[in-house]
Order: C-alpha cells, then sequence, then structure tokens
C-alpha cells in the first residue's frame, strides 16, 4: 500500500555516498592523526620534544616520497610493487660508483638516472606490451633485487664521500632535517601536479575509465609512461636519501618496502581499484603511520604487536566507511 | 557529521587503550635496551632471560628488550631512534648489519648513550665494546677437549670439517692443532670435508668409520657436519664405539645425545650472552668501566671480558651441551 506512495529509493549514482565520504577522508584522517599525537604525548614523556619528533620523521620520509608518485599511479589504475627493489639497485649502482671515486653529484646523478631507467623498463613492459602492472613489477621486483644480490652477494659497500652523507643526515635548519624539507617540497609539488593540472585530470579519468580517456582524446600509454617513470624516478630519490642515512649499501637495502608504500596510500585514500584519491590523504596517513610506529616505539612495543596494529588500522580506516555505508541503506 | 563524531569516539577509545599501558615507572633505574636482530628467535629470547637475570643480580636495572620485526637495518635504525627518543642509558646490540647502523648509534653516543654491540658485531666506530661469545683458541681446545674427556685411555679421533676454504672452521682445526700436547695419547689420523653439505658430510664420516675401523671419536666443528655424523654413525650400528662431538645446534643435536651417538658437543650459551652483555653495558653506563683497549671489565659470574686493540674481546669457552642440559636447550635453539 505504502508503496504506492512513497518513492523508491534508486541511487543516481553509485559512487554517491563514498564520494562523499571521500570529501571528508582527509579530515578523518587528520582527526585520527590529532588524536594519536595527543595519546603519545600523554603515553610518553619523550614524546613531545622537537629532536624526538625530528628523529621520528626519518620512519616515513623517505617511504612517502615514493608514495606520492605510487599515489598518482594507483589512481591511474596501476601499481609497481618493484619500488623498493629499485632502491636497492639504485643503491648499489652509486656504491660501486662511490668505490671508483665518484663524486657526490655523480652518486646523485647515477641514483636518479637508474630510478628512471627502471621505471621506463617497468613502463615499456606495461605500456608497450600491454602486460598487468602487478606481474611485471612483482617479476621486476625479483630483478631489481637480484641484480644487485648478484653484484654484491653477502658484501657491502662503504665508502661514501663525507658529505653525500647530507641527504640522509643533513638538518637545514634547526630541527627541519634535509629530507623532511624535501618531502614537504615533493608533497606540494605532487598536490600541484594532481589536483591542478590537466596531466592530473588525465590521470582521473584514466583510472575511472581508460576506454573513455582514450576515446577522448587521452593518450592513455603515454601518462602510465610518465606515472612509472615518476615512480622510479622517487624511488630513485628515496634511494639517495637512505643510502646517504645508512652510510652503506647492502642488498637487503630497503626489504620489504613495497607494501608499506602501498599501504601509505591506501591508508591515505586512495582507491587500489584506481580513479580517486588525493595528495593530502597520502601525506596524513604518512604522519599517521609515522606517528604511530614512533609512539608504540616509545613504549617498547614490540614490532610484531605494532605490525597488527597498522593492519587493524588500515582494515578499519577503509571499513569502517564501507560499514557506514551499509548501515545507512539498510 | 554524526559518523564524523562516532569514528572520532572509536579512534579516541583506542588512544586511550594506547595511553594506558604507557604508564611508565620514571624512577633512577638504568635502563639498559637490549636490541636483538629480529623478535621472535628463541636464541635471543633466550639472551633476554640471561639480561633479565642479570638485572636482578645489578638491582638498580630495567633492560627493555626490543628489535624489529624482521631483520632489518632499517628496523633496527627505527628502535634505536625510539631508544635514543627514551634517553635510556645503554644500547646493548647484536645487529643486522655492520655499517648500516653506524650512524644511528654515533648519534646515540654523541646523546651519551652507552653503546655495545654482543653476538653480532657493530663496525668500531659505531660502539665502544663488542663481546664476542668466544674465541678461536677457546673454540679450537674445547672441540679437543670434548672429544679427549670421553677417551681417558687416549684414541684415534677424525676431524670433519666444512670445506677446505672455510676460514672459521680452518682457524680452529689450527688452534686445536697449537694444544693438542696438552692432550697425550690422542691421535689425529684424518681429516675430511663434507663441505656442510648435509648428504656429503654423512658420506664423508661413513667413510671415515670405514677406513678407520677402531675409530674412537668424530670431531666436526659444524653444525651441518656434526648431525650428518651423528646420523652416519647411527646409521652404521657404532654408537657407544664412536662418539661424535664438535659444534652444533641442541635443537640439531637432541636427538644424537639421546640416541647416545653424541655424548656432548658444545655452543655459546645465549643465555650467558645476554647476561654478559647486560652486565657490560651496566659497567659503562654507570661509569664503574671504561672501555679501552686492555681494559678488563667485570661480567659477573661470566668473569672478566678483557678487551683487545679493536675493543672487542671473548666471553668465555663455548658451552657444554650433554644429556643434563640438552632438554632445557633443544626448545631455545
Amino acid at each position: 500500500m505504502s508503496d504506492a506512495t512513497s518513492p523508491r529509493h534508486i541511487p543516481d549514482r553509485l559512487q554517491s555516498n563514498a564520494a562523499r565520504l571521500l570529501k571528508s577522508w582527509e579530515v578523518l584522517l587528520l582527526g585520527v592523526a590529532i588524536l594519536i599525537f595527543i595519546a603519545n604525548s600523554f603515553a610518553s614523556p619523550y614524546f613531545l620534544n622537537a629532536w624526538n619528533l625530528s628523529d621520528a620523521t626519518f620512519n616515513f620520509t623517505e617511504k612517502a616520497m615514493i608514495a606520492f608518485a605510487m599515489a598518482l599511479l594507483i589512481i591511474s589504475g596501476e601499481i609497481d610493487l618493484s619500488v623498493a627493489s629499485i632502491i636497492a639497485l639504485a643503491s648499489t649502482a652509486m656504491g660501486a660508483a662511490a668505490q671508483v671515486g665518484a663524486g657526490t653529484t655523480e652518486l646523485v646523478l647515477i641514483g636518479l638516472v637508474v630510478g628512471l631507467a627502471a621505471g621506463a623498463f617497468n613502463g615499456v613492459l606495461v605500456t608497450v606490451m600491454g602486460l598487468p602492472s602487478i606481474v611485471v613489477t612483482i617479476g621486476t621486483m625479483s630483478l631489481f633485487r637480484g641484480i644487485s644480490y648478484i653484484i654484491l652477494g653477502d658484501g657491502a659497500y662503504r665508502g661514501y664521500p663525507s658529505d653525500f652523507a647530507f641527504f640522509g643526515q643533513g638538518y637545514v635548519w634547526w630541527v627541519f632535517s634535509f629530507e623532511f624539507l624535501l618531502f614537504a617540497v615533493l608533497a606540494v609539488i605532487y598536490y600541484v601536479v594532481l589536483h591542478r593540472t590537466n596531466f592530473g585530470r588525465t590521470i582521473y579519468t584514466i583510472g575511472n575509465n581508460a576506454t573513455a580517456a582514450s576515446f577522448s582524446g587521452i593518450r592513455v600509454a603515454r601518462v602510465k609512461f610518465i606515472l612509472f617513470l615518476l615512480t622510479g624516478l622517487m624511488a630513485g630519490v628515496a634511494a639517495i636519501c637512505l643510502t646517504s642515512r645508512l652510510g652503506s649499501t647492502r642488498p637487503s637495502i630497503g626489504f620489504g618496502w613495497e607494501l608499506e608504500v602501498v599501504t601509505m596510500v591506501v591508508l591515505g585514500g586512495v582507491s587500489i581499484l584506481g580513479g580517486s584519491g588525493t595528495i593530502p590523504g597520502v601525506v596524513i596517513a604518512a604522519f599517521v603511520m609515522g606517528l604511530v610506529t614512533f609512539g608504540l616505539g616509545l613504549l617498547n612495543v614490540p614490532g610484531i604487536v605494532m605490525s597488527i596494529f597498522i593492519g587493524a588500522m588500515l582494515i578499519g580506516v577503509i571499513a569502517l566507511p564501507r560499514l557506514w555505508d551499509m548501515w545507512r541503506r539498510s | 557529521m554524526s559518523m564524523t563524531r562516532r569514528m572520532f569516539g572509536g579512534v579516541a577509545l583506542a588512544a586511550m587503550m594506547v595511553a594506558g599501558t604507557g604508564a611508565q615507572a620514571q624512577d633512577d633505574n638504568v635502563r639498559i635496551a637490549l636490541v636483538v636482530k629480529a623478535l621472535g628467535i628463541g636464541f635471543f629470547e633466550a639472551a633476554a632471560k640471561g639480561a633479565e637475570e642479570a638485572a636482578e643480580e645489578l638491582g638498580n636495572v630495567e633492560v627493555i628488550y626490543t628489535g624489529p620485526t624482521d631483520t632489518t637495518a632499517e628496523g633496527q635504525i627505527e628502535v634505536i631512534n625510539s631508544l635514543i627518543a627514551q634517553q635510556v642509558d645503554a644500547i646493548a646490540i647484536s645487529a643486522n648489519d655492520t655499517d648500516a647502523l653506524v650512524p644511528a648509534l654515533k648519534k646515540a653516543m654523541q646523546r651519551g648513550i652507552k653503546v655495545i654491540s654482543w653476538d653480532s658485531g657493530v663496525a668500531p666506530e659505531g660502539r665502544m665494546l663488542h663481546l664476542n661469545p668466544s674465541s678461536n683458541p677457546l673454540i679450537g681446545n674445547m672441540i679437543i677437549k670434548l672429544a679427549a674427556d670421553e677417551l681417558p685411555d687416549g684414541g684415534k679421533v677424525a676431524l670433519l670439517s666444512a670445506t677446505t676454504t672455510s676460514t672459521n672452521q680452518n682457524i680452529w682445526m689450527e688452534e686445536m692443532n697449537k694444544v693438542m700436547g696438552n692432550y697425550p695419547g690422542i691421535e689425529v689420523v684424518g681429516t675430511v670435508y663434507g663441505d656442510d653439505l648435509a648428504d656429503k658430510s654423512y658420506r664423508e664420516a661413513t667413510g671415515l668409520m670405514q677406513t678407520y675401523p677402531d675409530l674412537d671419536a668424530i670431531i666436526a666443528p659444524t653444525s651441518v657436519g656434526i648431525v650428518a655424523a651423528a646420523r652416519a654413525v647411527e646409521d652404521a650400528g657404532k654408537v657407544g664405539e664412536v662418539n661424535v662431538t664438535g659444534l652444533g645446534l641442541p635443537s640439531e643435536m637432541a636427538g644424537a645425545i639421546e640416541s647416545g651417538a653424541s655424548k656432548s658437543f658444545a655452543i655459546w650459551n645465549p643465555i650467558d650472552l645476554g647476561y654478559s652483555a647486560t652486565y657490560l653495558a651496566y659497567q659503562l653506563a654507570t661509569e664503574q668501566a671504561t672501555a679501552e683497549a686492555g681494559a678488563e671489565i667485570p661480567m659477573g659470574r661470566m668473569g672478566a671480558l678483557t678487551l683487545d686493540e679493536n675493543k672487542e674481546g671473548a666471553m668465555a669457552d663455548p658451552f657444554v651441551y650433554d644429556e643434563s642440559n640438552i632438554d632445557e636447550f633443544k626448545d631455545i635453539f
């Protein structure tokens, strides 16, 4: 009876609720970050100390640099799981060069070029050969690190020039490390690229519907290739910072970072299926992960418990809006 | 909005729980961090047990047992950074990387934290001293002593080593030869190489028993070889005639001890190692000792550590495992 009078609920857009939630995603994450900050301040007397917080930023700056480029790549519907192995390869190349007397400028160039080359290799396999990126980069993940293992075995490169240490250990002003400022500058650059340029719009378009995008005259393969290049380049930048911070290179350098980078991106609200996500979200997610690991570290919570905490946080943040959505509909 | 509030509520609750666990005792205890390669490894859990033992003896010590989830240098650096932030008094670390930890540990030392490495060392500029579980002469002496103790009337022994180029094994056998004069009546009849492969070691051990039918003992200073040799003795039905000894892991050797193929063997004792590391860290943190070449730093029931020119020292003889203690250690490592 009442069926005739009450209008049937037909959603005009399937994404409607999620889209609205996404608007507040950054706000939500920011709230989480602030709460974690407050909780940490109460939990440990050592937390609110400029130098300690500065030390803590090293837990996430290098990973976040890669996460910016990875966010763009994932929004476009692709993924690169070889980033940690690119770090190993770039670091090994820099180490080998340092052994034969390369200076800091050369080392930086080598790191960037190896990163770009590795990114180009992934990009060609995905965009020219048309192979799925997840398969390609799982392959290159083993390949790139494998090369490092062949070159180094169980040995290590050390003896980097002393001014090379600046990138990973230097401070620009007061407690602000070079790495942290680089992270901030890159965040702004990636924000502008993704949210303020046509290139950024095309990334969203491709992620939402690559076929429609290519019919609209967007050169899908070219855009994706550029994104692979950028991701490789960022892995090269991270390799420079990490190598400089460690002062040595072993083939196991940065092992397992690809998953932490992807976690950061997804926690930042980027849809793993592509098409949505923002740079501010990724920035806040980087802080959230950094604050959680540092805060729990100060309480000497074992790393295993910490991983459980991060995993639960990821699932919670992803699942809660969905649950909310389901609850609203019912 | 209501949804946002709801979610914040949940997070706040979680945050409170985190805060609740964080009520730390702020007293004058000497806080020593025992940093291991990774948590959840039996060897290091045992070391932590030793550290607690030392802490109880010393009284005013709080041991912070910590480490990353996997054996990476980056993970240990995060741990070191959080320990620096907590202003612990000393860090005793078993390093995942000789070099990569140096910048982080240097920073710790600059901020007044005493840093020592144990088990797996850090490059000299990244620590004040390094505690080796044992030394080459002590190991060389121990392996022949274990065989000789079971042969009061003398006898014939053979060596089953790893490869001909294995540095450690060659040094140990060389050190063993230097002290052979202390064990009259013991004759080394031959040395074979099992290349640290289970099947090759097994064949070489079987060959030894055929070549020397009156062989009394096989010494295998390698954890692969000793297990294979014990199996070979069991399979040849020579348990009681040929004693297998050397260096091995309790978890792998428990069966051989039980069957009698091996009367005893040796390896470091992780409990003693954690105990000594904690003692040394305490001595440095309380400024009762300084880490310099030639220094002798006491470490409780383990005696004293003498530092060489690299500021390294050897803790003790390898620890002997036999049927009296194998059950206690076989589950540890």
